[in-house]
């Protein structure tokens, strides 16, 4: 974890975006990509680059699902709950990963910062429902039983 | 665009007008808004605006240009239908505790719910009511009394280009916040009030201190004074049955004489205080060799928002403390050994002098110089609670010893009256070729940015007018970039000044103009124009003040950056 905003990486992407506030977006995303989420320390740096307010830059931040301002987990789980997802059973597969990974009710991040849990409205896989994906990978036809085993196989990973 | 387009079967001339809903209340039809002021964009979130068109769709007026040939009608049965669901709507997660509300009375919401005649609320009940946010001395906030219309965010960031607040969160989740929800008073708020004078509920309104001042004022014990600021005497009127502009000060000094007030003042002596020291140091300044201007100090959201956007300013910020604050200093004084306890209430149009008064740098002998801050609309209804008739009082005049005031100090509360007055001090010269010369050089008006240069003694001295925060934000760039120079410049946070301040009652533009003229219509009426001809001021600087001007009329704000460091 990196505590510390790492101010050159900041003030190379507000200079790639050209401090331009319509650019804000595309800004947050590339930090969110670095640090997993959007550290409070960036929004003073990024309202004197771009204008904007510091309270327009957390109106953004807070409604786009997309961002986080809490750290986030090194491995992020996305289970769909789209229609087709939550019609064939997504949703025993969120509580199973749920009490597995010992999340208290309205936490998405464990504590350790390792796994963080996120419902997505649809993943533009409905062939392949119910799906979840881990870092980016797809799983499809997934069962709550297919879950815990993939879990214990990235916590096996881990262990060795 | 030349045409005509129809209203309710009424063909109406289109003009330079920028939407329909401009046109059809020009032609005398209160198309009910909640999100629409002419001054801010167009959010198009109420749609309590909304018209039907010949095909039968549905408009809202205030995002739809006016079109030659097109129809629509204003109240049809679809609308009256779709107005009263959105009033039950919005009311369905409202607070509804409306009789302890501050805007009880003045809230848009419960006007339009009366005169739509919503009787039940046929959906359910999920107001919630979360703590109040008090922490600001100028502004409260209630989000269970918030329906989302986004003025007070547009008001904050287009016209004060301040930007403490914004949306947070979507959906049912959706609220007007801070960044990451801090306290307002930790925010960038500089306390100007503009938010609660375009909010059209509770949601944020002006702190109120009624009760602190009854309770004084019905002590035995203690001595209560009071002073009014220029700018109120011009904005009660309507509320009281009078024509806006009107000067009504006689009667409110008679309210308040009568309310038990040992003596009434008049702030416009402060203001020619203010005056006097301002003009001294701007001579010293323009002595010696400066890239920045000398910005004047009278406005207290003004200073907040040097103090927060612009600390490197804070140097060029005069020393003078405002004509609040001078004239404050001054009453303190006069009451220091009377024996008894002594209150001095100030009677303000502004909700950042609220805060000024709080201030740590504004105590004299560890008493805070002014002890309560009333706005224009606090002293409305501390008449009204009073019950006294308004309009069959018998005017009286400001109490001695410090009755005199001129007209200079009057038009303190309008943009530009400031540099007026101490242009009128510069010359030297009281003629009325030299006034008017004066008058004309450039400050008067309702605009943002006034600039003007002006000739004293064989030099050219640039001057710069500016109201609304959002414009001297522009300014500020421009000078702090080398694009623009000056060696004066004149800051109020309002738009159009004092008299269009957010403790005010809520006008619109075009009517806080008419206040302004109604200050320069009382200047006209004064006996004495400039402040320097104020036999008062010889009295006091060579009395009650001599050997302390500086202690009791001057401040420095770094105490506070000292104490946070």
């Amino acid at each position: 974890m990196e505590n510390v905003v790492n101010m050159d990486f900041l003030e190379e992407i507000v200079s790639y975006f050209k401090r331009s506030p319509s650019s804000i977006i595309a800004m947050l995303q590339e930090i969110q990509e670095k640090y997993r989420y959007l550290p409070k320390e960036i929004f003073p740096f990024l309202s004197k680059s771009t204008g904007l307010s510091e309270a327009r830059i957390y109106s953004l931040a807070t409604f786009y699902e997309n961002f986080s301002l809490e750290p986030k987990g090194k491995n992020i789980i996305k289970v769909c709950d789209g229609t087709a997802c939550h019609v064939r059973k997504s949703l025993p597969i969120l509580e199973r990963l749920k009490a597995k990974l010992k999340l208290e009710p309205g936490a998405v991040t464990t504590k350790d910062l390792a796994f963080t849990v996120e419902v997505v409205a649809c993943l533009g896989a409905c062939g392949l429902s119910p799906v979840i994906t881990l870092n980016g990978k797809a799983y499809p036809a997934m069962t709550p039983d297919k879950a815990t085993e993939l879990l214990e196989s990235l916590i096996e990973v881990k262990g060795e | 665009m030349k045409g005509y387009m129809t209203i309710d079967n009424i063909p109406v001339e289109i003009h330079d007008e920028r939407n329909i809903l401009e046109l059809i209340r020009k032609i005398g039809i209160e198309l009910p808004t909640f999100c629409y002021y002419s001054e801010l964009s167009i959010h198009g979130a109420c749609r309590m605006c909304l018209v039907e068109n010949e095909k039968g769709g549905l408009e809202a007026a205030c995002s739809e240009p006016p079109r030659v040939g097109h129809k629509v009608w204003t109240n049809t049965a679809r609308l009256r239908k779709y107005r009263k669901n959105i009033l039950e709507l919005l009311l369905s997660n409202h607070n509804r505790d409306c009789t302890v509300c501050n805007k009880s009375g003045e809230c848009r919401l419960q006007d339009l719910a009366l005169k739509f005649g919503i009787k039940n609320i046929r959906y359910l009940n999920t107001a919630y009511t979360p703590e109040p946010d008090e922490s600001s001395a100028s502004v409260s906030i209630d989000r269970s009394k918030c329906i989302l219309c986004g003025d007070c965010i547009r008001v904050c960031n287009e016209i004060q280009n301040v930007g403490a607040i914004d949306f947070a969160f979507r959906g049912s989740q959706m609220k007007v916040a801070t960044a990451f929800g801090v306290p307002m008073a930790s925010s960038p708020c500089v306390g100007c009030g503009q938010c609660a004078a375009v909010c059209p509920t509770g949601a944020i309104s002006v702190k109120n201190s009624l009760e602190a001042v009854w309770s004084d004022l019905l002590d035995k014990n203690t001595d209560v004074t009071v002073q009014i600021a220029p700018a109120v005497r011009v904005a009660i009127g309507k509320r009281m049955g009078f024509e806006e502009g009107q000067n009504a000060l006689g009667l409110i000094v008679a309210a308040l004489k009568r309310m038990g007030f040992v003596k009434v003042f008049d702030t416009t002596l402060g203001a020619d205080m203010t005056v006097e020291e301002e003009s001294k140091e701007f001579l010293k300044f323009v002595e010696k060799t400066h890239s920045l201007p000398l910005f004047t100090s009278c406005c207290p959201a003004w200073i907040n928002y040097a103090e927060k956007r612009y600390p490197e300013l804070m140097g060029n910020i005069s020393t003078c403390k405002s004509p609040m604050q001078m004239f404050g200093a001054l009453v303190k004084q006069y009451y220091k050994n009377n024996g008894k306890r002594h209150v001095h209430v100030a009677v303000m149009p502004c909700t950042a002098k609220k805060y000024e008064a709080v201030r740590p740098e504004f105590t004299c002998d560890g008493v805070p110089i002014v002890d309560h801050v009333l706005s224009t609309q606090e002293l409305i209804r501390m008449i009204e609670q009073s019950g006294y008739q308004f309009n069959k009082l018998e005017p009286e005049a400001v109490d001695n010893p410090f009755g005199i005031v001129t007209g200079a100090g009057v038009i303190f509360g309008v943009s530009g009256g400031v540099t007026e007055a101490v242009l009128r001090t510069l010359t030297e010269d009281s003629s009325n070729a030299t006034l008017l010369q004066t008058a004309m050089a450039g400050e008067r008006g309702m605009e943002g940015l006034k600039e003007l240069q002006v000739e004293y003694k064989g030099k050219t001295l640039s001057i710069a007018v500016v109201s609304g925060l959002g414009n001297v934000g522009r300014l500020l760039e421009d000078i702090l970039s080398g694009k623009k120079v000056f060696d004066f410049v004149e800051v109020m946070a309002c738009p159009g000044g004092c008299v269009c301040g957010a403790g005010q009652p809520y006008v619109p533009l075009s009517v806080k103009e008419i206040r302004g003229k109604g200050l320069y219509a009382i200047d006209k009426l004064m006996s004495y124009k400039r402040s320097s001809d104020n036999p008062l001021i010889e009295d006091i600087f060579s009395g009650i003040l001599k050997g302390r001007e500086h202690e009791l009329l001057h401040v420095s704000y770094d105490s506070q950056e000292e104490s946070t460091e």
